[in-house]
């Protein structure tokens, strides 16, 4: 069986339809970005009024888009480490994997389920600082800085990247994990180490080249793909079901099955595709 | 259950008829020496059996036997370590784990449904994973067949579990399954909810399509099954539940008189097919015996020529309830669990 486009539209829509009806999510959805966009609205209308040197703006800009890049990254990851493990505690998994379904259509459909809603609040709150301080900041600097090609490509880019980033980190640990608080956790910490680069450049520890922007770039991407790739190769429906199974009932045997490790370790591919 | 349009609906039912073998047709499911051992633990071992095509098949056995383990590797989702299989009548290999999967359906004893979702957005979701063409449709007809139609829009969040269990059902009947796996399909369920899902059962039977059923419930896989397998770790008995009966208890008559014999011996020795008889409370006697219809008028005539007055004569019928306990206690295995 080809990889289906269908199927994976099917997972998609099945993500959005849950996240609309979770209180839950679009909490978390709603309320991180708000956090994070408090504090540029501050920078912008009160730290870098008229009289701040140019120097200080560049500063306060850095660390403004700085914040702005961090909703990509931890909105993805606390969804993304529900995605499988949410699933099984929630028993829907097994029916799932009696589909057809191949794994990288059902990983694929569950990522882009995460970093769409992901990348669209980004942009979003990106345009609410971008339309703020056109219409209200008093000193042209910040307008002026804000406004800069590569800090608007480098924003619109990386948006993209860093969620996928996030995205396949969270889904990388909720495979093997057995708990989605285990997972959440682990998830938010893993998808920290690109941050570590844009923070660098955000606070002008170095001043990126387009060369180095791109080369940044392009890693994330390669970074995306091969993550995927990753995660289906360990995406092991017997691991998956066995451990959900033996959560809530002994699978059969002659030993009583122990209690699932709170860690399914992981391993080689699902030769069933 | 509401008439419905796939391809097992216009299956040769007669052939299905309870207790025989449908023959003409390729079997459903081959079995043939199938085993699963996870590290240091046997789930199940040796298995071999054959279901042929719409024939209602019981999986029998205690908690811990093997049951689930078995559906789940007949499913592609636990790789066998022994044996082979074919499902459908592909050959079960990880490589055919995606064609397979298309042409069943599994329903585990939890449906899992997304429990934000209503009753139509799960099938939708299943029917795109299904590839189903005409799935709105396809949909409209699986919840007609569970009778669903006017929960459609449902919250699935505020449901009963017998409802759930319904909704779990017109899931499996999206792809028209050839062969259709129910595990353990009323456990947790209400009386009533119990013989709606049973009704639905027979409905599927009638129709042709072949289900392997997992219960713990005797009676009712007495009451659904053409044939029963008891699965302890390895398979002790397969066969209609009649067979099964035959095979390990021999028949018997219950006879009750107003008042005690004087000389049962001679009343029950002298009469023809009577194989050895023992009494069972003051005025009752048990005679085992070959053919109960035959040799019940001789137990009569003689009882009414010794002048008893005979309050009832009637056989003794095992239950599969009886079958089952008769094989698990031998069973030094299950006293184990």
């Amino acid at each position: 069986m080809t990889f289906s486009f269908r199927r994976l539209g099917a997972v998609l829509l099945k993500e959005l339809r849950e996240y609309r009806r979770s209180p839950f999510i679009i909490g978390t959805m709603v309320v991180l970005p708000l956090v994070f966009l408090i504090e540029p609205m501050i920078t912008i209308f009160f730290r870098l009024a008229a009289s701040v040197p140019p120097a200080a703006v560049d500063k306060g800009i850095g660390a403004t888009f700085l914040l702005l890049l961090i909703t990509p990254v931890l909105v993805p990851a606390v969804l993304a480490a529900y995605s499988v493990v949410g699933e099984r505690e929630q028993g829907t998994l097994e029916p799932l994997l009696t589909t057809p379904v191949r794994r990288e259509e059902l990983l694929l459909g569950k990522a882009l389920g995460v970093v769409a809603p992901a990348v669209a609040i980004s942009y979003v709150v990106f345009a609410i600082v971008e339309v703020c301080a056109h219409l209200f900041a008093s000193n042209p600097e910040v307008v002026s800085a804000l406004s800069q090609g590569p800090h608007v490509v480098a924003e619109i880019l990386f948006a993209p990247l860093l969620a996928g980033w996030s995205t396949w980190v969270g889904i990388a640990i909720s495979t093997g994990a057995s708990e989605v608080r285990v997972a959440q956790q682990l998830s938010t910490l893993a998808s920290l180490p690109p941050l570590a680069v844009v923070a660098l450049v955000s606070f002008n520890v170095f001043t990126p080249s387009f060369a180095i922007a791109l080369a940044f770039a392009c890693g994330l991407l390669v970074a995306d793909v091969v993550l995927w790739r990753l995660v289906s190769a360990m995406f092991d429906r017997e691991r998956l079901v066995v451990g959900a199974s033996a959560q809530r009932a002994p699978t059969g045997g002659h030993a009583s099955p122990s209690r699932a490790p709170r860690w399914i370790p992981l391993t080689g591919g699902d030769e069933h595709g | 259950m509401t008439d419905l349009g796939y391809r097992h609906m216009a299956a040769d039912t007669t052939t299905a008829a309870r207790g025989q073998q449908p023959s003409r047709k390729p079997p459903a499911l081959v079995v043939e020496h199938l085993g699963k051992r996870f590290s240091g633990r046997i789930a199940f071992d040796d298995v071999s059996f054959s279901v042929a095509q719409g024939e209602v098949f019981g999986f029998l056995g205690p908690n811990g036997a093997g049951k689930t383990t078995t559906v789940l590797t007949l499913g592609t989702l636990i790789a066998p370590t022994s044996g082979s299989a074919s499902v459908a009548g592909i050959p079960l290999t990880a490589h055919n784990g995606p064609e397979i999967r298309d042409r069943i359906a599994i329903m585990p004893e939890n449906p899992g449904l997304y429990r934000r979702l209503t009753v139509t957005e799960n099938l939708q979701l299943f029917a795109g994973l299904y590839q189903q063409r005409n799935s709105t449709v396809r949909i409209g007809e699986a919840l007609e067949a569970v009778n669903l139609t006017a929960r459609a829009h449902d919250l699935c969040v505020s449901l009963s579990k017998g409802l759930r269990q319904r909704v779990g059902l017109a899931r499996a009947l999206l792809n028209d399954p050839a062969v259709m796996f129910l595990d353990e399909p009323t456990s947790g369920l209400d009386p009533v909810a119990m013989r709606e899902v049973n009704d639905l059962i027979n409905g599927l039977r009638e129709r042709g399509v072949t289900v392997f059923l997992t219960t713990h419930r005797l009676e009712e896989a007495e009451r659904l099954c053409d044939r029963v397998a008891i699965l302890n770790t390895t398979l002790r008995l397969v066969g209609p539940p009649d067979e099964l009966r035959e095979r390990l208890f021999t028949r018997s008559l219950v006879v009750e008189t107003l008042q005690p014999l004087a000389a049962p011996d001679d009343v029950f020795n002298g009469t023809d097919g009577v194989e050895s008889w023992r009494p069972d409370g003051a005025a009752g006697y048990v005679l085992n015996i070959a053919d109960p219809r035959n040799i019940a008028p001789r137990v009569t005539r003689a009882l009414v020529a010794a002048g008893a007055d005979v309050v009832s004569i009637s056989e003794s019928r095992h239950s599969l309830e009886d079958v089952y306990l008769q094989l698990i206690e031998q069973d030094p295995e299950a006293s184990q669990r």
